[in-house]
């Protein structure tokens, strides 16, 4: 039994930090929601440059045979952005939610492992700047996020070797932040806090960890396959040598699309989060919720081949994966309408949060039905490789997981920097993106059947694409507009005093809303004991024989915490060592492009890094 | 502070949530004798998947036996060096969720690409 | 209650009485099957499909695998003998099984080195000129197995220099029984891996 009292008081080689304050603590804090902002702000930045090679996109395929990008440029461009979004974006700002709220919601004091944790940030972000240090060293990936060989293994340029070493690099730090919030979850709930009484932005924050865990490592051997080809001419997709390119794809889509449901999920959490609180209402069919969420995550794994409808994989395998397509439409549907039912007969609060994600929600449908359209095999022979399969994932991406993600910002943005978001400028941004999304990606259904292909740098003129092409490009201007927007109002929001007025502004349900904003760093005053789903809704209002709300008189509750604490709470102290690890990985990573040295560097500093931290003692001296 | 007491003497001051999860450790254990033996067996197995090998059985016959022993030394391994066997059942769930998952997508992926015609 | 500290909450504090350190290695486990499953995958998708030599059964050499089968094998069962002694509280005992277990874990991959070395002076090679899918696949699934079991051998000396060095916790059984795990997780993919690469016999191509 493992105690801090059973642990022998040594000390570690050097001495650990105890600062939980000042601009060096943000580098070896293991403080979950301190983690959680650092993942907040870096994948904010990484959005911001995403955005800009978005920007360049549209700017390049405003009108046709345009210069402004070559065709080496664009391809750049557009592999750097689906890469920035998927990985740099959409995956880390999910992991701020859930490393700041999973444990407030589950009444837990941090994280399973909280060195971990620091771990996984500090790997995430070396991983993202190793990839955008590729501008700089020759040349960013250029073959696409997905990285189709021959292509990507025999070009010329470094960038694909940047792209395989990269991801290997940002899926470790994934990998181990899934087993970290797995764990966390299973085993770290409050007392009377059954699996049952979650909030459902747990539960999907449970289904995510597993497909992460279980689908990163399929796509690591398929990095380290193309690694391999790129630098020392293996032959894993030679077809000189018998290699076969398919295999690259059957390994990669066997993560990256459950790697969708990954980038979906955490935004399905937040909406049902938000879509009961601003509806006064319980949410509707939890455990069909819960249920469905489940099964997106295992049918996830039965999908896969879809992405390859065209290759030629004969008709068994096509129908087969047709309908395993269409079954997976199912959950999605049933939570949809249960999202619906919440909503159906509530005391309706079109706050930002709200809008956001009712927004998330039916543009996720719109999305979701071109989806439909893509299970049907023959429909999907005229869509593949066309701006219809284009419009069909910034609809569930964008128009689902950024709104849903934007909605989770303002819903949660006073409980993390105790200040509320401007409200009115907060529709104006919702309005203005929702416009100008549409507007960007609804005409490209329209150039997808009308024949415009995929990830080509122009178009001629003779083809009548440019006018639908000009109106995406004005709404791809619109969406910077309202982000702009956004930026301002965050940036004037925090350079007022920070203060709620009100602690519980939504008069929201869920644990994280009964501390303090921002939450102590313990935070949790007495872990709470946990009664009913929705335990924080049941402590401030009880229901009338007709079913009104009563609210309940603070200090009626028998939860009024105990002045008188009889222990201290022992929290770990911060920790350098996570940094230091990491820091060895990307060393290890420009190693292999060149020069067996950084290698040894690499790796020597990383057995340091792993050293220290198994040799420090819990608590600095 | 009240309330929690109260919980904790409910749930038999295990400090779990639900006193219904409550890990179940059946405490078991074999003892060096055992390990020795399951080693031996181990090695004696190994033994025959080389005769085996060398035996020139028709093919499809010698690829299924030499699975089947395979398969016996993975699991007499998973379930008494790795304790599976005597440990609580989540354990074994979540490691068969990863193997079962790796065999069945695998196979698959070798099915479509005709691996077996 | 719920302090934590820096070793993650043993069972008594967690919400299914299970100690999340053992709870987080078994879905490490579980994970590692994909990784391997895959590697596993891409050498019997590419079995028989070199259109160069060398080929299997002119560098194999069953004999000489078979022992280094039989030594990682042993390496399982005096692991399992360290954690026996480790809970009798023996800890000396059980530092000379883990340096029993890293010993023969060097042994294994000393083998592995010369193999791999012997099989290069034969004309098997991972890539460039000369390669061929069974080079490219044999060193790179067999190559991170290898990997696999260097770091379990370094988590082993670990064990026994921290042990002696009395900065293990009072439960020394509890990290021993971890590093296990993980030994014989990597135990079992030779298994696998023995049978699939080594034993099944590959149909000769013709000519050869």
């Amino acid at each position: 039994m493992a105690t801090a009292a059973s642990v022998p008081a040594h000390r570690g080689i050097i001495r650990r930090p105890t600062a939980t304050t000042g601009w060096l603590s943000w580098f070896t804090t293991i403080d979950h929601k301190k983690i959680g902002i650092l993942y907040g702000v870096s994948a904010f930045a990484f959005f911001l440059v995403g955005g800009a090679e978005a920007l360049l996109i549209r700017a390049q395929l405003a009108k046709p045979d345009n210069t402004l990008l070559n065709a080496d440029q664009y391809n750049q461009i557009f592999t750097m952005h689906g890469l920035t979004m998927i990985f740099l974006f959409v995956m880390p700002m999910s992991a701020a939610f859930f490393n700041y709220f999973i444990p407030l919601m589950i009444g837990a004091r941090d994280v399973a492992f909280p060195r971990l944790n620091a771990f996984s940030y500090w790997l995430f972000l070396f991983g993202g700047l190793f990839l955008y240090s590729s501008w700089f060293l020759g040349g960013a990936p250029n073959g696409g996020w997905f990285g189709y060989p021959p292509n990507s293994t025999t070009d010329p340029s470094i960038g694909m070797t940047f792209y395989a070493i990269g991801l290997i690099l940002t899926g470790i730090a994934s990998s181990a932040g899934a087993i970290n919030l797995a764990v966390t979850v299973i085993n770290m709930r409050a007392p009377g806090m059954t699996f049952f009484r979650m909030p459902v932005f747990v539960w999907m924050g449970l289904v995510v960890q597993f497909l992460l865990a279980f689908s990163l490592p399929i796509v690591t051997v398929a990095l380290f396959e193309m690694l391999f080809d790129r630098r020392w001419q293996t032959n894993f997709f030679e077809p000189a040598a018998g290699g076969k390119p398919l295999l690259w794809q059957n390994l990669f889509w066997l993560f990256a699309h459950p790697e969708v449901y990954i980038l979906i999920l955490p935004a399905f959490g937040i909406i049902s989060e938000i879509l009961p609180v601003f509806s006064r209402k319980p949410l509707f069919g939890y455990q069909f919720v819960v249920f469905s969420g489940i099964a997106i995550g295992f049918i996830g794994f039965g999908v896969w081949a879809h992405h390859m409808f065209a290759v030629g994989l004969g008709p068994v395998a096509n129908t087969a994966f047709g309908i395993t397509t269409a079954i997976i439409a199912v959950p999605t549907g049933i939570k949809i309408f249960n999202w619906m039912g919440t909503m159906y007969g509530g005391d309706l609060h079109f706050d930002t949060p709200m809008l956001m994600a009712v927004g998330a929600v039916s543009m996720f449908v719109i999305g979701g039905l071109s989806g439909v359209t893509h299970a049907v095999v023959p429909s999907d022979y005229q869509q593949t490789d066309t701006y219809y399969v284009v419009a069909h994932f910034h609809y569930v991406l964008f128009g689902g997981a950024v709104f849903g993600l934007f909605g989770g910002i303002y819903y949660w943005w006073p409980k993390v920097f105790a200040r509320m978001l401007n409200e009115f400028w907060g529709k104006v941004q919702f309005w203005i993106m929702l416009i100008g999304f549409n507007l960007t990606f609804g005409p490209m259904h329209i150039l997808g059947l009308g024949g415009m292909i995929r990830r080509e740098y122009t178009y001629p003129a003779s083809l009548g694409l440019t006018f639908w092409n000009q109106v995406a490009t004005v709404g791809a201007f619109l969406i910077a507009l309202s982000v702009l927007i956004f930026i301002v109002n965050a940036i004037v929001t925090q350079l007022r005093k920070p203060g709620l007025e009100n602690e519980d502004p939504w008069d929201a349900r869920t644990l994280e809303w009964t501390t303090s904003s921002p939450p102590p760093v313990y935070n949790f005053e007495e872990i709470p004991v946990v009664h009913a789903l929705d335990e924080f809704w049941h402590r401030k209002y009880a229901e009338d024989k007709e079913g009104r709300l009563i609210r309940v008189p603070a200090g009626a509750s028998d939860d009024a915490p105990d002045t008188h604490r009889e222990h201290a709470i022992h929290l770990p102290s911060p920790s350098f060592w996570p940094l230091v690890a990491a820091l060895g990985l990307p060393v290890i990573g420009y190693g292999v492009l060149y020069s067996w040295w950084l290698v040894g560097a690499g790796a020597l500093l990383a057995i340091v890094g792993f050293m220290g931290w198994a040799m420090e003692p819990p608590v600095a001296d | 502070m009240q309330e929690l007491d109260r919980f904790h003497e409910e749930a038999g001051a295990r400090g779990v949530a639900d006193p219904r999860e409550a890990g179940h450790a059946r405490h078991t254990h074999p003892s060096a004798k055992e390990y020795v033996r399951i080693g031996m067996i181990l090695v004696v197995l190994t033994g025959i998947e080389v005769w085996i090998s060398y035996s020139g059985l028709p093919h499809g016959l010698m690829i299924t036996l030499l699975f089947f022993f395979a398969f016996v030394k993975f699991a007499l391994v998973v379930l008494w060096f790795m304790h599976l066997r005597f440990d609580d059942a989540r354990y074994s769930r979540f490691f068969i969720m990863g193997f079962a998952g790796a065999c069945i997508l695998f196979l698959v992926v070798l099915l479509l690409f005709k691996a077996f015609a | 209650m719920a302090d934590t500290t820096t070793h993650a909450a043993p069972a008594e504090h967690t919400s299914t009485g299970l100690p999340s350190t053992k709870l987080a290695m078994w879905i490490f486990l579980a994970s590692e099957c994909l990784l391997f499953g895959a590697l596993i995958t891409t050498y019997v998708l590419y079995r028989g499909s070199s259109t160069t030599p060398p080929y299997q059964h002119e560098v194999f050499d069953i004999a000489y695998t078979s022992v280094s089968s039989f030594v990682l094998l042993a390496s399982s069962l005096t692991m399992v003998l360290s954690l026996v002694a480790a809970e009798k509280r023996d800890f000396a005992r059980m530092r000379l099984w883990l340096v029993a277990t890293a010993l023969l874990g060097m042994t294994f991959v000393g083998g592995q080195v010369y193999e791999f070395t012997s099989f290069y002076h034969e004309g098997l090679k991972i890539g460039g000129p000369g390669s061929n899918l069974f080079g490219t696949t044999f060193y790179t699934l067999t190559g991170f197995h290898g990997v696999h079991v260097t770091v379990g051998i370094l988590m082993l000396l670990s064990l026994v220099g921290m042990s002696w060095a009395g900065r293990l916790p009072d439960d020394q059984a509890f990290p021993v029984e971890m590093v296990g795990l993980y030994w014989h997780f990597v135990d079992i993919v030779w298994i696998v891996i023995f049978t699939v690469v080594y034993l099944i016999p590959q149909p000769k191509p013709p000519g050869t």
